[in-house]
């Protein structure tokens, strides 16, 4: 009691104490309803309550988001997307008899003109991979059958037909192989982390920056879930959820429109299967990347006619592969540059040794001659380069034939390894050693061990060596900008909707290789001699650019086919800013197809250092 | 009943050297009030932690994370209240209410708009909806103005003038609009003029006067073409007395609420919640969090909240009677009549038996504002009850 009374505070006056006492009560009261209700709720009307929730039931579907766009380093569109109707039928709602249903399935066969059992086996596959899902029967159908199906609907119970976005190409087959192409998810790639949330029917990029850039460019899809009955149709204004599909960023290339353009169109001209790339040396974006012949990559957004089929995979000529990035060429005298830079580097040659060169080199009782049957006579490095002796590089790769000084260097200007550039693609070049030989010879792979041969070989870039302009272009670019080996690449930024930058790709060069400046300046002049000396090599061709330049020419021999014509040039001497390179197939001399074309996209990019300089008597001949 | 005082360890009156507890004051606060209040914080993101998981993609405990950062930091709040004398308020009466009003009032100018209502401020690490913290400043500002204006006038004049200084704020809210908040400070200034002894008569009239107003409001304003309600506050209001089947309308929710709670039986559908799993009931982390309770936890979860509740009210009450001064009892009464109102409305529009009004369930219903406020109210509880205990003790402070 003596507690009880320490408690209390100051008196409460008897008018408080009845309010409070009602007061209380009320809570009491409001407390006791809801108790009630709770009770009636949960435990007297629970069943109820139960079976009424599992009645309830959703379905979600999703709305695919539109991939974000693909730009040049101008911003102008390469890639852009277009609505287009999907056909797709609904398989819970199809006729449940077999006869009608079959009936059904082949008036549509007929409408889409396929056949009815191609139609079965899409259903049954797409089936297998999301069950009950409506299955896409054909992409991109015209105005005309919709129209016809909706008018026609009772007749064709579950065809549906959806909007869906799929890719347009304003300019056709503008740098179709670096763009690369969009195609539904397989099951193996649903596997793959990079897809983690994805489902089948998602489209994902298959090649080219769709590919490696395809995070970005995705987008996510909206979802929206609605109510539906028990029969599984939707109840009225029974949507629960919409969340908007998020549209994909889009993605702004290195890619310089009006070089990439020229390029193309003097491999076109030529009409030999062959690539092209021109990079700036300091950098590694690469303005300009495509390979002859090219394909259309608008044809993926919709089936392929067998015809189309043929045409694209079952083509010799092979118009998906990208000849500048996944070629597998030997690489004519443009290989003498890093032969050079090896002999000097590791002390085989003197800056301004002199050696004979009668015409022919003679080691084993093997005979190497000069391109042409030409005899140079005494030549240094500068004019041996000039006039592209093979002799004096025959000398070069024999003295280095056992060292490995030749393949330690052309390693390390990047030939014969990634280049880690951002282009999905398969490493298949490879660069002939001594160790590579010897291996191959012990497993019974070839019929000799390393030889000087190989070595003299490979020191004017023939015989086993088998790479590709994109690796040339980097060995050249690193020389160019004295000893940085770029990492190649043609992303530039992704940016939103508003064309606010989100992220830029400045890949890390991939290592720096110690370069004399006193070498680097007399190879370059030796190749500046050869495109514009008057004896020079590709004198003919860039002997009138008004620009200075130093480029080589390559004339690679391959088995089984007429010689393989190459240019790499570097431009403008003695500072150069960008390679290019340059291979046609079958082109014969390199002075006589792929220097030309390499001259097209110089000019494309000095456009306007040229109009500028340009003077009646100095007109490019085009 | 008093067994759990019996056992609490009593101050020595005349000790000389404090000891730690002494020190934090913890013998003079109200021990049951305070651990309900954090029980229920606990439950709150208990519940959010195992129903939330797939709401914000990517980041499973975006809400849990939160709600209780906010939990811990009301805490906190809470404890530092407990140490100041909450008469000092009083005196504070006039500068408490122009903050009230004027802070409400910003919230047009600089507030962040979401769905279609202004009624926070984006701070770096959450929205701030100061109509929350206002709850407890019109509770400490109008029992201050009923003090002090207990003599001046007739008691028309002042049952007049208490009813203005409390719906002024509330028609600030109300124009945000958030009917829900507007309702919650009407409720709030009844308690205090009840507790505050203004006569039943007024109440009576006050009462006439609310019905007219409402029929007004609902039947006679949209008859004659100047609704004063927004459609969907109007649908809101009135839904609850005919449920329908369309989703996208008030009585349907509220429908889907109840079927959630009936569902759950007597000890819930645990992780098989379907109802407030797949968005049949909207807002289920914040006005609705009830209904999830009811699913996942059946009976036993929900009649343990509303337990809960009972005590803190409780505890509420019975300060009332403790204070040391009228300011102290008015003050606690508006809090007791704003707990009350706040968890009967909530609770009941979950049941299906109040009307759709967006008032969170205190401490419950995720939110920062509305947790943060909470604790203080009951920070101003615990701080009412401390100078009661000190009182007694002939120490005013310390």
């Amino acid at each position: 009691m003596y507690l009880r009374s320490d408690e209390r505070g100051p008196a409460v006056s008897r008018r408080l104490a009845l309010r409070l006492a009602l007061f209380g009560g009320f809570a009491v009261t409001l407390f006791a309803i809801l108790f009630l209700r709770l009770w009636l709720l949960q435990v007297l009307d629970g069943e109820k309550y139960l079976a009424e929730a599992k009645n309830n039931r959703t379905r979600s579907f999703r709305t695919s988001a539109p991939r974000g766009e693909i730009l040049d380093r101008e911003g102008k569109v390469l890639v852009a997307n277009r609505t287009s109707l999907a056909l797709q039928v609904n398989p819970r709602k199809l006729p449940t008899d077999s006869r009608q249903r079959r009936a059904e399935l082949a008036k549509l066969a007929q409408l889409t003109h396929s056949a009815l059992p191609r139609v079965r086996r899409t259903m049954h596959k797409e089936l297998k991979l999301a069950p009950a899902a409506p299955v896409t029967l054909r992409q991109d159908v015209g105005h005309d059958l919709v129209y016809y199906l909706q008018e026609n609907q009772d007749r064709f119970p579950g065809v549906e037909v959806q909007r869906v976005f799929v890719r347009a190409y304003p300019d056709g087959t503008f740098a179709a192989h670096v763009l690369g192409t969009v195609g539904e998810i397989n099951g193996e790639e649903l596997k793959e982390p990079r897809y983690k949330g994805l489902q089948p029917g998602d489209k994902i990029g298959q090649e080219g920056v769709e590919d490696t850039y395809d995070r970005y460019l995705r987008g996510r899809p909206g979802l929206t879930r609605i109510q539906v009955d028990a029969l599984g149709e939707p109840t009225p204004n029974g949507r629960l959820v919409s969340k908007p599909p998020a549209p994909g960023k889009n993605l702004k290339l290195t890619l310089d429109g009006p070089v990439q353009a020229a390029g193309e169109a003097a491999m076109a001209e030529r009409g030999l299967p062959g690539g092209f790339i021109t990079m700036d040396v300091h950098t590694g974006e690469i303005l300009a990347l495509g390979s002859f012949p090219t394909f259309e990559p608008s044809l993926f957004t919709r089936p392929l006619s067998q015809a189309q089929v043929n045409e694209t995979y079952r083509n010799p000529a092979a118009p998906l592969t990208d000849r500048a990035i996944a070629g597998q060429y030997p690489t004519g005298s443009t290989f003498k540059l890093i032969t050079a830079l090896a002999a000097l580097e590791s002390g085989n040659l003197q800056l301004n040794e002199v050696i004979e060169d009668p015409g022919q080199f003679e080691i084993g009782g093997e005979v190497f001659k000069n391109a042409g049957e030409a005899v140079n006579g005494s030549v240094s490095l500068v004019s041996a380069l000039e006039v592209s002796s093979d002799v004096f590089f025959y000398n070069l790769g024999y003295r280095m034939w056992d060292s490995g000084q030749l393949q330690h260097w052309a390693h390390a200007l990047g030939i014969g390894r990634p280049t880690g550039i951002d282009l999905p693609l398969v490493n298949q070049t490879l660069l002939p050693s001594k160790r590579w030989r010897d291996q191959l010879f012990k497993e019974g792979g070839t019929d000799r061990p390393w030889s000087p041969g190989d070595n003299i070989q490979l020191a004017t870039g023939q015989g086993d060596l088998q790479t590709n302009p994109l690796q040339m272009a980097i060995a050249y670019a690193t020389l160019g900008n004295g000893g940085t080996v770029v990492t190649p690449h043609v992303g530039k930024e992704v940016t939103d909707a508003a064309g606010r930058v989100l992220r830029e790709f400045d890949p890390k060069p991939r290592r720096h290789v110690r370069i004399d400046p006193a070498y680097r300046a007399a190879i370059l002049e030796g190749l500046h001699d050869a495109a514009q000396n008057g004896g020079g090599t590709s004198f003919e061709v860039f002997g009138n650019f008004p620009i200075p330049v130093a480029g080589k020419t390559g004339t690679a021999q391959r088995t089984g086919h007429a010689d393989q014509s190459w240019y790499g040039v570097l431009a403008p001497y003695p500072n150069p800013r960008i390679v290019t390179f340059v291979t046609m197939e079958e082109g014969g001399f390199g002075a006589e197809s792929a220097a030309p074309a390499a001259r097209k996209i110089l000019e494309a990019y000095f456009a306007n250092q040229l109009a500028h300089k340009a003077s009646p008597e100095e007109e490019s001949e085009g | 009943m008093y067994a759990t005082r019996t056992r609490r360890a009593r101050p020595e009156p005349f000790a000389v050297h404090p000891g730690i507890a002494e020190r934090l004051g913890l013998p003079y606060m109200d021990g049951t009030l305070a651990l309900s209040a954090a029980a229920l914080v606990a439950f709150s993101v208990f519940t959010l932690a195992q129903a939330t998981k797939q709401d914000v993609p990517g980041s499973p405990y975006y809400y849990v994370d939160r709600q209780a950062i906010y939990g811990v930091l009301g805490i906190v709040a809470m404890y530092l209240l407990t140490r100041i004398d909450y008469s000092r308020f009083r005196e504070l009466r006039v500068g408490i209410y122009t903050f009230l009003c004027v802070s409400i009032s910003l919230v047009f100018v600089f507030g962040f708009a979401a769905r279609g209502s202004r009624r926070s401020f984006e701070l770096p690490f959450f929205s701030f909806q100061p109509s929350e913290l206002g709850k407890v400043l019109l509770v400490l500002a109008l029992a201050g103005f009923v003090i002090d204006g207990a003599r001046n006038g007739s008691e028309w004049q002042r049952t007049v003038r208490y009813l203005c200084l409390g719906l002024f704020p509330a028609a600030l809210v109300f124009l945000q609009p958030d009917l829900g908040t507007a309702l919650v400070y009407g409720a709030i200034t009844l308690a205090v003029m009840y507790v505050g002894g203004v006569r039943w008569t007024h109440f009576a009239v006050i009462g006439a006067a609310f019905v007219a107003l409402t029929a007004a409001v609902l039947v006679v304003a949209p008859a004659v073409g100047t609704p004063v309600l927004k459609g969907y506050q109007e649908q809101r209001l009135t839904s609850f007395l005919h449920p329908s089947a369309d989703p996208s309308d008030a009585g349907y929710q509220q429908n889907q609420a109840k079927i959630a709670i009936g569902s759950g039986e007597k000890t819930g559908r645990g992780d098989r919640a379907t109802q407030t799993r797949l968005d049949f009931v909207p807002e289920r982390h914040t006005d609705f969090i009830f209904a999830v309770i009811g699913e996942r936890y059946g009976f036993v979860g929900a009649a343990l909240v509303l337990s809960l509740y009972a005590l803190l009210i409780w505890r509420a009450l019975r300060i009332v009677t403790l204070s040391k001064n009228s300011y102290g009892t008015l003050v606690a009464g508006g809090i007791a009549g704003m707990l009350l109102f706040q968890v009967f409305v909530n609770v009941g529009m979950n049941l299906g038996i109040m009307p759709i009004t967006g008032i969170p369930l205190p401490l419950m219903s995720y939110g920062g504002s509305s947790v943060l406020a909470t604790l203080v109210a009951v920070g101003v509880l615990q701080s009412i009850h401390m100078q009661a205990r000190l009182s007694q003790k002939g120490r005013f402070a310390w």
